[in-house]
């Protein structure tokens, strides 16, 4: 059984804020899924039959690099807050 | 020609472009005309775009120069799932955490289809970032089906499954990470279909399960699934999980296709009797064709969902974390860094989403991993390879797409449990990575109307054209 407390906490971990109305329904609603995705506990897997998708790990080999600046105007454009090319956000370490 | 333009198959556009029958802009006017009147009503797109007017002489012109050899996909007009990205437009995901955010580049399915000198009519409406199986979890409203406009259409492609059935497009693109095109397909009653793992290229579309995610066709027939599938596939270096035609075994097509079919499974309670009874028949049609049915049998199946269950929203939860109303999209301010991350998020996600963020920040737990996140991947590769014993002794497994056919507007919304029971038939081809495809069925009655229902094939890897012969089998048979 899954508490207020726990969802609260992940929440928390997750970045997001649930509203003290709202955690009773979260709280029932992620207790309903655990107890059904829960049946995986019972579950015997044989040793063997198990097969792993073919392709893994794929890596490339880095190559000539775009121009500098190609792309910067259109993404900064997206920018919610910004100092000319610069992505401005709140100052995180303090001087006291 | 008798049937308005709007209702063509790609293969009738093609060839009427071609004929001369039609222009690029009659085409593109009738499927916008249709879309602005009857979008009120279904919210089928969240935005109808404005005509691209180079790209339809520049199509016309193509398509007169070069006639047949010219791509079947020139000039037609297609809608697009919103979380696709074409440059310049809004993709939103349905969700109010991209509601302002513009594309910076083009889906690599976009750049082929703009390649091939197709025209987007505008971006469909979807559960927000594709997650459900009705499209009520979007954030701009529901989408109506259109065979009963009480009904869902499925989801999460449900605005481009709407959009396909109402014929208010020629054809469209979807995304499934579940089902969510071959679920609103079979709901809408057009043919859907998820390809192999790795055939389509996913950059450009926003991410929600990665090793589960396929881009694919919602089409009015097999034969215009097959076009849009060959336009949109091939190996992409923007998508390292891309395959190459020698990744798997090179599968043939026989004349007699061996269908499989794992009765304990549809014969379990949950699905609707009529529907189970449109399987039967359908069967017994391909039997009389000449098509061979044998029993399969897949223990590790009933385990797939919940297997799913913990694997999607892991991923879920990983891949949304990086929108936290920095770089782009909803951008609330608080008082700290921290608040700006946490009103943004909190603001901007929808509860369905909140949900599955919970759910995969909790299987991914330390303490909890081993139980739910590891213990489900490795049912997953016992399931890849029961599979690939029971594809031993048969071409395509059948089933039927959904255990029942589409429900009414707020029939599950309160019990996310009966939601996911919508996908039982589907999880599996995500979780194995196998092509599937489902097709039109017959219909069911119900509450005194007529409901599309489908039949779904599933193929080994690389067996696209298996599924599709499968698929193409049904249609002629009925």
């Amino acid at each position: 059984m899954a508490t207020k407390e726990d969802v609260r906490k992940l929440a928390a971990l997750a970045r997001i804020s649930i509203a003290d109305a709202e955690l009773e329904a979260f709280t029932s609603d992620f207790d309903s899924i655990l107890s059904y995705v829960s049946q995986l506990d019972a579950l015997e897997l044989p040793k063997t039959g198990a097969v792993k998708p073919p392709v893994r790990n794929v890596m490339r080999e880095d190559g000539e690099p775009h121009a500098p600046g190609k792309f910067t105007g259109k993404l900064v454009a997206q920018f919610p807050q910004r100092d000319g090319d610069y992505l401005e956000v709140k100052q995180i370490i303090s001087h006291d | 020609m008798t049937k308005p333009l709007n209702e063509l198959t790609i293969a009738e556009a093609a060839r009427a472009l071609r004929a001369r029958e039609c222009t690029v802009r009659e085409l593109w006017d009738a499927c916008l005309r249709a879309a602005e009147a009857r979008n009120p009503e279904l919210n089928a797109y969240l935005e109808l775009f404005e005509p691209d007017t180079a790209a339809i002489d520049a199509a016309q012109r193509r398509i007169d120069a070069e006639g047949d050899n010219a791509p079947m996909l020139c000039g037609i007009p297609l809608a697009v799932k919103d979380n696709l990205l074409i440059e310049g437009k809004i993709a939103s995901a349905a969700s109010k955490m991209l509601e302002n955010y513009v594309a910076t580049y083009d889906a690599t399915v976009v750049r082929k289809l703009k390649d091939a000198g197709a025209l987007f009519l505008g971006r469909t409406n979807m559960d927000e970032f594709a997650m459900g199986s009705s499209t009520e979890h979007s954030a701009f409203g529901t989408t109506k089906n259109p065979a009963d406009t009480e009904r869902v259409p499925g989801g999460s492609s449900g605005g481009s499954a709407a959009a396909v059935a109402a014929h208010l497009c020629i054809a469209a693109l979807g995304s499934d990470t579940g089902g969510s095109i071959r679920q609103p397909a079979a709901h809408t009653g057009i043919v859907g279909m998820k390809p192999t793992y790795g055939l389509v290229s996913r950059s450009g579309l926003i991410a929600m399960g990665s090793s589960l995610d396929q881009v694919g066709p919602l089409t009015k027939t097999v034969e215009d699934a097959r076009a849009l599938l060959d336009a949109i596939s091939g190996p992409d270096p923007l998508d390292g999980t891309t395959i190459g035609k020698e990744t798997y075994h090179s599968v043939s097509v026989p004349e007699r296709l061996t269908i499989g079919v794992p009765r304990a499974l549809i014969e379990q309670d949950g699905v609707h009797a009529g529907l189970r009874k449109a399987f039967t028949e359908t069967l017994a049609k391909l039997e009389a064709a000449g098509h061979i049915l044998v029993d399969v049998e897949l223990p590790m199946s009933p385990n797939a969902l919940a297997a799913y269950y913990v694997i999607m929203p892991a991923e879920v939860s990983a891949n949304l974390a990086r929108l936290d109303g920095m770089r782009y999209g909803h951008a609330a301010r608080g008082k700290t860094l921290l608040e700006d991350y946490l009103l943004s998020r909190t603001e901007g996600f929808g509860a369905e989403s909140k949900r599955r963020i919970l759910l995969g920040t909790f299987v991914l737990s330390s303490g909890y991993i081993d139980a739910y996140y590891r213990k489900a991947d490795a049912a997953r590769e016992v399931l890849r390879g029961e599979y690939a014993q029971a594809f031993a002794a048969c071409d395509v497994i059948a089933f039927p797409t959904t255990p029942s056919p589409a429900f009414k507007f707020g029939e599950k919304s309160g019990d996310p449990v009966a939601m996911y029971l919508e996908d039982v038939f589907t999880v599996t081809a995500n979780l194995t990575g196998m092509p599937a495809i489902s097709v039109p069925m017959g219909a069911v009655t119900e509450g005194g109307k007529t409901l599309p229902v489908g039949i779904h094939f599933t193929a080994p890897h690389g067996g696209d054209e298996l599924a599709l012969s499968a698929a193409r089998a049904v249609e002629t048979a009925h």
